[in-house]
């Protein structure tokens, strides 16, 4: 060890990473701002995918079934937004080496002096933010379009459920965000099958209580599960946060579990693609 | 004072067996770099020459802290590569051959991202990205475009922005003026000369260009599959191999010529 050059560039600090992480947010809204009518496209993607899913109440009703169709319209509703809100944080989380890559600037960002833990706590603050501001409209737009009214929701609960299960999607969603660094040409798709089987172990459409037994068990290792029946509750039954509570601290379990896990398995990933070779543009 | 120390450094890559086909086919190690030992002083430019495949590149991403070794080791002002990336990260930054930037994004906001990543808030940026874009001659005008309308010669030069604003005591380049025209090419040099004057950086120059290597660096290096073979001032290496001009002196030591392909193909991955 010998001294160093200068004092200002060795000065680690607290304030150094919380400026690493407003860039890291900054960068993702600039380029919203610059993708604003492919945000527009798929917005325009989610609703037509969601009110799929809506129709699918008045479909029933229309050959006979017997339903309360407006408690079906909201629980279909809350499945389809809590799918797109989730689709959100993980894309974006994938998006750290994904979108770097297909730049050509991953070299530069994975070079600089900034903890991963703050890089990625960044990009699953913004998906967060983000991913909450678009699911609200899309909520807001097919409730409208619907006329459901929500007499008995306490939206308070539903949104502290929201926000408490976001932190176990974000340390999932560390752990898909790796595969584009371990497989350049796949790993995106593979965060997608992940959220594909999280969701339809989850009971995204239906109860938990209709999958088979082996499904069931690992239905209860999701955060998933937890948040839409808590989010169900609490919008269809006005459930306040001391009736969710059964909801609630499985997910805090799995959230502090599922972050600590993802920024290791995104550590593992990143010291493989740095043995490999991996960590470069070109794959 | 030392500013690298490089020690017998080595680095493979597992490649398939290209002889056999199917599912299963063999890895094997492939010496990208191999016993690479040398140091440079704070404040020199050492370029290094080789042709595509020499190993150039891995030696510049080992000492980005993009790679890990396979062996040996390298330090930057004292602080190991591989064991403290983090200490090297503040000192280092590079310029390769592709500009690389969020292409949607206009020069201030991909300088503010880069910026923040080494600590430097909206305050400071917001008055040193126009200063150090104007001292690279990038027009003032123009910062708010996107990238993807600027030439090749433009980006080039934001490129060099963006190194020089986290104030590097150790700059990489690799190859930044391939590809350039020849008056964007000059301007790139000369501002390069002019970093070095003016902020005292130390210089690691990985290079095609015999002139480029000769005009800026104050020691040469050629590196041939992987190794090391010499490095010494560019007069020094002429007299060495009792050459005319530092590609007689190239050819000379590689046996091949430069502008040669190298034709073992297993190497051309590393460039």
């Amino acid at each position: 060890m010998s001294t160093m050059p200068g004092p200002a560039v060795m000065r680690g600090s607290l304030r150094h990473e919380l400026i690493g992480l407003r860039g890291v947010v900054e960068r993702n809204a600039y380029l919203i701002k610059r993708y604003a009518w492919w945000e527009l496209a798929f917005f325009i993607w989610s609703l037509a995918n969601s009110l799929t899913i809506v129709f699918i109440a008045k479909g029933v009703e229309a050959t006979g079934g017997q339903i309360n169709l407006e408690q079906a319209q909201t629980s279909l509703l809350i499945g389809a937004v809590i799918w797109s809100y989730l689709g959100i944080v993980f894309e974006i989380l994938t998006e750290t080496v994904a979108w770097e890559r297909w730049e050509g600037t991953i070299e530069y960002t994975f070079m600089a002096p900034l903890a991963r833990s703050v890089h990625l706590i960044g990009m699953g603050l913004f998906a967060v933010i983000y991913g909450v501001i678009r699911s609200a409209l899309l909520f807001t737009v097919i409730a409208v379009m619907f006329s459901i009214h929500f007499h008995n929701a306490d939206f308070f609960s539903a949104l502290l459920i929201l926000a408490i299960a976001s932190v176990s999607f974000i340390g999932i969603g560390m752990m898909t965000a790796v595969l584009p660094l371990i497989s350049p040409e796949k790993g995106m798709q593979l965060g997608f099958i992940a959220q594909g089987v999280l969701l339809v172990v989850s009971g995204v459409y239906y109860p938990v209580s209709v999958l088979p037994g082996w499904m069931q068990w690992i239905s209860k290792i999701s955060p998933a599960t937890y948040a839409l029946r808590g989010i169900r509750s609490a919008i269809l039954e006005h459930a306040s946060v001391v009736a969710v509570w059964d909801d609630i601290w499985p997910l805090l379990v799995i959230g502090v579990v599922a972050v600590p896990l993802g920024l290791w398995t995104f550590k593992a990933g990143e010291v493989y693609a740095k043995k490999h070779g991996k960590l470069k543009r070109s794959g | 004072m030392v500013a690298v120390e490089v020690h017998n450094l080595r680095k493979d890559f597992l490649r398939r067996d290209a002889t056999r086909t199917g599912l299963w086919r063999k890895r094997r190690r492939v010496p990208a770099l191999e016993g690479v030992s040398f140091t440079v002083e704070r404040g020199e430019c050492v370029a290094i020459l080789g042709q595509n495949g020499s190993g150039k590149s891995t030696l510049v991403r080992l000492l980005s802290t993009l790679l890990l070794n396979d062996g040996g080791t390298a330090e930057v002002f004292g602080y190991d590569v591989f064991k403290e990336p983090r200490a090297v990260q503040r000192l280092v930054n590079r310029v390769s051959v592709e500009a690389s930037f969020f292409k949607k994004m206009s020069s201030e906001e991909n300088l503010a991202y880069a910026a923040r990543f080494y600590g430097m808030g909206p305050s400071e940026t917001k008055t040193k990205i126009p200063e150090i874009l104007g001292r690279v001659g990038f027009p003032s005008d123009r910062k708010h475009e996107g990238m993807e309308h600027l030439s090749r010669g433009m980006q080039q030069k934001v490129a060099l922005a963006r190194a020089l604003l986290t104030s590097p005591v150790l700059l990489l380049l690799d190859e930044p003026t391939t590809g350039l025209d020849p008056r964007s090419k000059l301007e790139v040099q000369n501002f390069i000369r002019e970093i070095r004057a003016a902020h005292d950086a130390t210089i690691l120059l990985c290079t095609h260009d015999l002139d480029e290597a000769e005009l800026l660096s104050d020691r040469v290096g050629i590196l041939d599959r992987g190794k090391l073979i010499a490095l010494a001032p560019s007069d020094e290496l002429k007299e060495m191999y009792d050459a005319e001009t530092l590609e007689e002196a190239f050819f000379a030591a590689t046996g091949r010529a430069f502008e040669e392909e190298d034709h073992d193909l297993e190497r051309g991955v590393f460039a």
